[in-house]
């Protein structure tokens, strides 16, 4: 297998990128490369846009290597990727809306994230105005006898974010599912674009609320590689502190929603107070309940006190006594485990093509946890298992957010004893030179990627962050065929993947 | 009995159901949410939701024709007669000698149809998967509850409940299997009929998992409030027919002098509590089943009520 740089081959940019490399290649490497994607060699992590340019991060799991290729575009067009590797479709169609760039050959060119209600085109490319009085969307076609449509969304009956949901169904059985995203657009690129570092900071930190604090230090992580920033250990430590915090809050919080949407509402509430619980001492410990802004590039803001040591020890201990009952309340209940069990089964061939990160993809046999492949401190000297399960069901990813759970509290307790004194952050210095940074960051969901380029005052001159449910949504759609209408909610909590995040 | 009476227990019926049962339904309700350490609304809020709807403007789908507009009351109507006609705290129902259990079935059956009329109606996706949802889940509960009045018709020698409720309260009943079987039966159609946990979720926020929440999408302000008292009326009717068959005991006989009657009532609203009970801890066990399982557990409920038939042909005794 060829080396991922050396298949690259190109000019390495003007700036420096770290800490993996960036080529600039042509347009015929950037052909290869879409083969090679194909062919399952390495999994794409990610497609944005730039002024005049494409970037496409390539990932070796086996080899915990990342690269970044970038192919110019004067000409305002590309070799579509999609057209041989379709998980860049939706991303080909996004740098499209926002940056003006077209995919050549695309198999899909609708907009994607533009709805045509705003009220600028291309907004980070060649910006122009438009109307913003919408346009019509081609859903596609499914054909056949007795086939009728769904039409579920954008806004829904619960307190959930906004997405509508297209189903063509046989009576009860789904034939196609269709999304559509985008309505919670916030234009985070482009508020990110010139703005300093503070500014971009708290806007990374608002990109998907649930996995703050992973996006915050996917986004300081990527900062800090840019300007050969070296952070003090102690950061480093209260960082995964906060962010396996979030990852049990999430995990016991969706566990219980899980339940509930096959209305077993006793989980919920039960998890309900133990998520509770997490959240609490999150706020006693660091000052806010989803410790958002309390990762900052060059460290942490604030430091750990004994108090909070204390009441995150016995909070892990509440947990420790009160989880294996829950699990067992799951486990005995036949009812539950009948709405569960065989429903939504994703493939592995396709967590594996869609480079399906988090639950979603360790529950369909994708064995991938940036923390362990990728390990950046203080999980290169932690002990910890990445749990694994074949069936790739509702049930799969359940025992996987169970088992994360639990692999977490056991995170917690190594870092409450092995966690180093002194500074918790250290000064951000700006480098006088544009400097690009890149970081892959393991949320509660998945991988998150952030990318950015730095201009010589030490503004962030563009910024992206890619949510892991770009390559899981695209997998519900093909979850759910098959399943029943009904099964839909319960398959959808069991992805749970992010609008806000998705839709940037 | 003079004809006063009558009318007046008539009456007094009616008027117990319909003010009982939005707190059937508010303590249920409560009750639930207790279970799930959580403090849950007052168990009058019902009655203030009930108050809220009327007041409030009906909107009105423009793609909706007339039928829509008067299905509220025709389902509260058929309901409300239907309600009327089971014994709550005493026999002797003036209506009950002009209607008995098949009546009964047909009141709600017709209820039922309208209700899936009106889901189709507007022409929106999800009143349409809520109408055929109900079909399904009305052609499965149906013949089951008919086996069940079978059942009870042979063994009791009459349709009528009063008659019924009378033959079980004197001596002779003893402990039969049909009657075992009967009564499960019974549990699992109100469960169906009354759309709860397994089979509906009366409380969901999921639009493609309703059943009887997704006919009635559609409905605003007044017209809300009627279907919605409509389903509480419907919970305390089953309840009241279970409570009728199977613990007949507090239920003043025909011609018996007021405090009799009024003891009745207490004895009621007891029963009603219990009931309340029962079914707020089941649906805090167990999860909501698939759609298409729902066949199996009326399936389970129709088979019980036939071979309650059947065993009355094998032995007089069981």
């Amino acid at each position: 297998m060829p080396d991922m740089i050396e298949a690259l081959g190109g000019a390495a940019p003007v700036c420096s990128h770290l800490p993996w490399p960036r080529r600039i290649v042509d347009a015929e490497t950037w052909s290869e490369l879409a083969g090679h994607l194909a062919e399952g060699r390495w999994t794409l992590a990610g497609l944005w846009g730039d002024i005049g340019a494409v970037h496409m991060a390539l990932l070796d799991a086996r080899q915990g290597e990342l690269a970044v290729a970038t192919l110019e575009c004067p000409a305002g067009q590309f070799p579509s990727i999609a057209r041989h590797h379709a998980p860049a479709q939706r991303l080909e169609r996004t740098v499209s809306d926002l940056f003006g760039l077209k995919a050549v050959d695309a198999p899909d060119d609708r907009n994607w994230l533009d709805h045509g209600r705003w009220l600028v085109r291309h907004p980070l490319g060649a910006c122009s105005t438009a109307a913003g009085d919408g346009e019509p969307y081609a859903f596609l076609a499914a054909e056949g006898e007795g086939l009728h449509q769904i039409a579920v969304g954008p806004v829904h009956a619960g307190i959930i974010e906004p997405g509508h949901f297209r189903f063509t169904a046989n009576g009860e059985t789904i034939v196609r599912l269709e999304e559509r995203l985008g309505y919670v657009h916030k234009g985070i690129e482009s508020l990110m674009a010139g703005a300093p570092l503070e500014r971009t900071a708290r806007l990374a930190a608002r990109t998907s609320g649930d996995s703050t604090v992973a996006y915050s230090i996917a986004y300081a992580r990527a900062v800090e590689a840019a300007l050969g920033l070296e952070i003090p250990a102690r950061a480093h430590w209260l960082r995964a502190l906060m962010a396996e915090l979030e990852r049990v809050a999430n995990h016991l919080g969706d566990i219980g929603a899980v339940c509930n949407d096959a209305a077993f509402a006793l989980m919920h509430a039960h998890t309900g107070v133990l998520r509770e619980r997490v959240l609490r001492q999150s706020n006693a410990s660091f000052g806010h309940r989803l410790m958002m802004d309390k990762v900052i590039p060059g460290g942490v803001a604030g430091d750990l006190d004994r108090p909070g040591i204390d009441g995150i020890r016995s909070l892990v201990a509440t947990i420790r006594e009160t989880f294996p009952r829950l699990i067992a309340l799951y486990d005995n209940t036949a009812s539950l485990q009948d709405r569960t069990v065989g429903t939504g089964t994703l493939t592995h061939a396709l967590a594996l093509q869609y480079g399906c990160g988090g639950y979603a993809g360790r529950a369909s046999g994708r064995s991938f946890d940036v923390r362990r492949d990728f390990a950046y401190p203080p999980y290169d000297t932690l002990q910890f298992d990445v749990p694994l399960f074949q069936e790739g069901d509702v049930n799969a990813r359940l025992w996987v957010r169970i088992r994360e759970v639990e692999q977490s509290l056991g995170l917690i307790d190594q870092i409450l004893d092995g966690i180093p004194s002194g500074e918790t952050s250290v000064a951000v210095a700006r480098a006088g030179e544009p400097r690009e940074g890149v970081a892959l960051v393991e949320g509660f969901r998945g991988d998150i990627l952030c990318w950015l380029r730095l201009d010589p005052a030490g503004d962030v001159e563009r910024c992206h962050l890619r949510d892991p449910s770009w390559f899981q949504w695209p997998l519900l759609e093909a979850t759910i065929e098959g399943n029943i209408v009904a099964d839909f909610p319960l398959c959808n909590k069991s992805f749970n993947c992010s609008y806000s995040g998705h839709d940037l | 009995m003079g004809l006063i009476d009558g009318i007046s227990i008539q009456l007094s019926q009616m008027a117990l159901v319909l003010a009982l049962s939005p707190l059937l339904t508010g303590l249920v309700r409560k009750l639930k949410a207790r279970l799930l350490l959580r403090q849950g609304p007052p168990l009058l809020q019902p009655y203030r939701d009930l108050i809220r709807l009327a007041r409030k403007e009906a909107v009105v789908a423009e793609s909706a024709s007339w039928l829509f507009r008067i299905i509220p009351y025709i389902v509260f109507a058929t309901t409300w007669v239907a309600a009327a006609l089971v014994p709550t705290f005493a026999t002797g129902l003036l209506f009950s000698w002009s209607a008995d259990l098949i009546a009964i079935i047909a009141l709600l059956g017709s209820a039922r149809f309208f209700l899936a009329l009106a889901g189709m109606d507007v022409g929106t996706s999800f009143g349409g998967i809520g109408s055929s949802r109900e079909a399904m889940i009305a052609t499965l509960a149906e013949p089951a509850l008919i086996m069940i009045v079978f059942t009870l018709a042979l063994i009791a020698g009459s349709t009528q409940l009063s008659n019924v409720a009378g033959f079980m309260l004197s001596t002779g009943v003893g402990l039969r299997v049909s009657l075992g079987m009967a009564l499960i039966a019974l549990i699992i159609v109100a469960i169906a009929e009354n759309g709860r946990i397994p089979v509906d979720n009366p409380a969901t926020h999921l639009e493609l998992t309703m059943v009887h929440e997704a006919m009635v999408l559609e409905y605003s302000g007044r017209h809300l409030a009627l279907i919605e008292f409509s389903s509480s009326l419907k919970l305390l009717l089953y309840t009241a027919l279970i409570a009728c068959v199977f613990v007949p005991w507090g239920l003043a006989p025909a011609g018996a002098p007021l405090h009799v009657h009024l003891i009745g009532v207490v004895i009621f609203a007891a029963k009603l509590g219990v009931a309340g009970l029962m079914l707020a801890v089941f649906e805090t066990m167990i999860a909501k089943m698939r759609v298409f399982r729902v066949a199996d557990f009326l399936g389970a409920a129709f088979m019980l009520g036939f071979l309650g038939t059947l065993l009355r042909f094998v032995s007089r005794s069981l």
